[in-house]
């Protein structure tokens, strides 16, 4: 018979022998069974519920690693400075050869790190009279006298840098206007708890988005540091991962597996490291095109046939009522 | 006024002739998924394994995720951390989401190895193939919303693919505001609308006989014919 | 409510095969439960029903 017979005799309603099936009683006794599951396995197991992370936390426990994200904030050099669109255009962002479509799409969510995440936090309360002092000096500047302070001191403080970490007390003495006192000013607000309160509100009664909330929270080592601890960063298998010792999203396989390979996890870069979150996308839209796509892909389609694990299915039927043979 | 006989029969069908849109309506689904297609009290004689269930058992584990859900919404996002009942649900609607996933991985394995887009059924399996994907587009929301540090790092770390492919600022995967809402009605709505589709589809075509089944009709005319020979 | 208290709140442990991959244990059960499942549907008889033809 051809593919065509074949299923033209599959497609029609079926005129052999049936069975007594009751569709609804099955649910009946399925919905029981799932429900039992389920409340045992929350009453033994419960859910995960790590607490999440503040700046209070961070400037906490990693005073130097805020002290100098917040440094950055100002210099323009922050992840999020130079991340690009949608945020600003400090980059071009991803691409996968010509389709840059994160550069196309510009900047739809500005994010000002200078403004947004140190002056007008530290603007919104009353601070001592050496960070107000330090918020006059920087606002009556220009803004290329901005960038070179916090651009020279950024650089001073990212020297001390060592396999022990940063080394405030050894920054190099210069010219660095009100730079030190702004960020020492955002430490000690991180401090109190008052700069996760000036964040959260962000000058507004409503407010849902936590966009730069958690920008800032990512361009320290503070959230990395805890996500690399619980096995969450993206190259080791993160994606399905979850923290504590709960099952993760192992229906993410398929698409946490790509980032583990050595293409996309290179140390020094390169195109497809670089624009690995772009160019993984596209490949499962692929992949995902073709799994919907499954019967009308030729070989793929086949492969049932060829591993004839359907036998198992239907051996009982197979019994009682032959096969043909083709 | 057309007259008309048992609904749903075929005569009935087949004499209606409809009006009003309505009336189309109605004949086209009665012809399409009659009572009897819909709720049938017997299957085919080769719907007998234990892989036919897991379709059902993925269907009762949604139930029981959007039951959880609603609970939360009634409680709030909050909730789960202030309440220990509050936990105890979002635990269901945890595990539940988990077996949801696991009945349907080894329901999509089970259908193929049955290859059971046969018989003109490819239709069927791309809906349950777009289920799956809708369900994982669903608990992705529902991962950002938690308000804990795993939102906190789903949150951070998904904005990457979002913006790398120009959709960060439509679906902003770090707007609490806007993902709520997804989770909550958009997407549940569009998992819940594929899962009919699907089913109803099922339904429609009935369960695909075996690879390689005997025609049944061929297999009596071929009796008859050698009987009268 | 965790009722009979087995606190998942520890790390989980991680079984590495091979260099790449690193799977959870926790995963790596519910990965075990799913093929257990799928084999047991294929091989476990199913109760015979009543035929009507």
């Amino acid at each position: 018979m051809s593919r065509k017979e074949r299923n033209a005799f599959y497609a029609r309603p079926w005129a052999g022998p049936n069975r007594h099936y009751d569709i609804f009683k099955e649910g009946a006794i399925a919905l029981t069974v799932t429900a039992v599951l389920v409340v045992a396995l929350s009453a033994l197991f419960s859910s995960p519920d790590d607490p999440s992370l503040t700046y209070q936390g961070w400037a906490q426990s990693a005073p130097d690693n805020f002290y100098a994200t917040a440094v950055s904030q100002l210099a323009g050099t922050s992840g999020t400075a130079t991340y690009g669109p949608p945020y600003n255009n400090a980059s071009d962002g991803l691409s996968v050869g010509p389709i840059a479509l994160q550069k196309w799409t510009g900047v739809t969510h500005p994010v000002d790190t200078a403004n947004d995440f140190v002056i007008t936090p530290l603007t919104s309360q009353v601070e001592p009279n050496d960070v107000s002092a330090a918020l006059k000096t920087w606002n009556a500047a220009t803004a290329d006298q901005q960038a070179k302070w916090a651009g020279d001191y950024d650089t001073a403080v990212q020297a001390t840098a060592d396999d022990n970490g940063l080394h405030l007390d050894a920054v190099a003495k210069g010219d660095y206007g009100p730079v030190p006192d702004l960020a020492k000013g955002l430490l000690a607000m991180a401090n109190s708890g008052s700069y996760d309160n000036a964040m959260t509100a962000q000058q507004k009664f409503f407010q849902t988005d936590q966009t730069k909330q958690l920008l800032m929270m990512g361009d320290g080592s503070y959230m990395d540091d805890k996500a690399t601890a619980l096995n969450l960063q993206g190259n080791t298998w993160g994606m399905m991962n979850e923290a504590g010792s709960w099952p993760g999203q192992i229906w993410l396989a398929f698409w946490s597996v790509w980032y583990q390979l050595p293409a996309f996890n290179n140390a020094d870069g390169g195109t497809l490291t670089d624009n690995a979150d772009a160019i993984i996308f596209f490949i499962l839209v692929l992949l995902i095109l073709m799994f919907i796509l499954v019967p009308w892909i030729p070989g793929v389609r086949d492969l049932p046939r060829w591993v004839p694990v359907h036998r198992l299915v239907w051996k009982s039927y197979y019994k009682k009522y032959g096969r043909a043979s083709s | 006024m057309s007259t008309e006989t048992t609904p749903g029969s075929h005569a009935a069908v087949d004499d209606f002739q409809p009006t009003t849109w309505t009336g189309s309506i109605r004949k086209k689904w009665l012809e399409t998924l009659p009572p009897e297609k819909m709720l049938p009290e017997n299957q085919p004689a080769y719907v007998a394994s234990w892989i036919y269930v897991f379709g059902m058992l993925t269907i009762t584990a949604l139930i029981i995720v959007i039951a959880s859900g609603c609970i939360l919404t009634i409680g709030g996002i909050q909730w789960f951390h202030e309440s220990s009942i509050g936990h105890f649900v979002n635990s269901l609607h945890f595990w539940s989401v988990q077996l949801f996933f696991l009945f349907m991985i080894v329901h999509l394995w089970g259908k193929f190895w049955m290859a059971a887009w046969r018989g003109h059924r490819g239709l069927t399996w791309a809906t349950g193939a777009i289920c799956f994907m809708a369900g994982l587009g669903t608990a992705f929301t529902g991962y950002t919303i938690t308000t804990n540090f795993n939102a906190q790092w789903v949150a951070f770390e998904s904005k990457d693919v979002m913006n790398a492919v120009g959709l960060g600022s439509i679906i902003n995967v770090t707007n609490l505001g806007q993902m709520v809402v997804l989770h909550v009605v958009l997407l549940p709505l569009a998992v819940v609308a594929v899962v009919a589709m699907h089913v109803l589809l099922v339904r429609k075509h009935g369960v695909v006989p075996p690879i390689d089944a005997i025609d049944p009709e061929a297999a009596v005319a071929t009796e008859t014919a050698e009987v009268s020979s | 409510m965790n009722l009979f208290a087995i606190d998942l709140n520890e790390p989980a442990t991680y079984w590495q095969i091979w260099s790449w991959i690193q799977v959870s244990v926790p995963n790596l059960i519910m990965i075990i439960i799913m093929l257990t499942l799928f084999v047991g549907a294929l091989v476990l008889p199913f109760p015979k029903g009543r035929d009507e033809s």
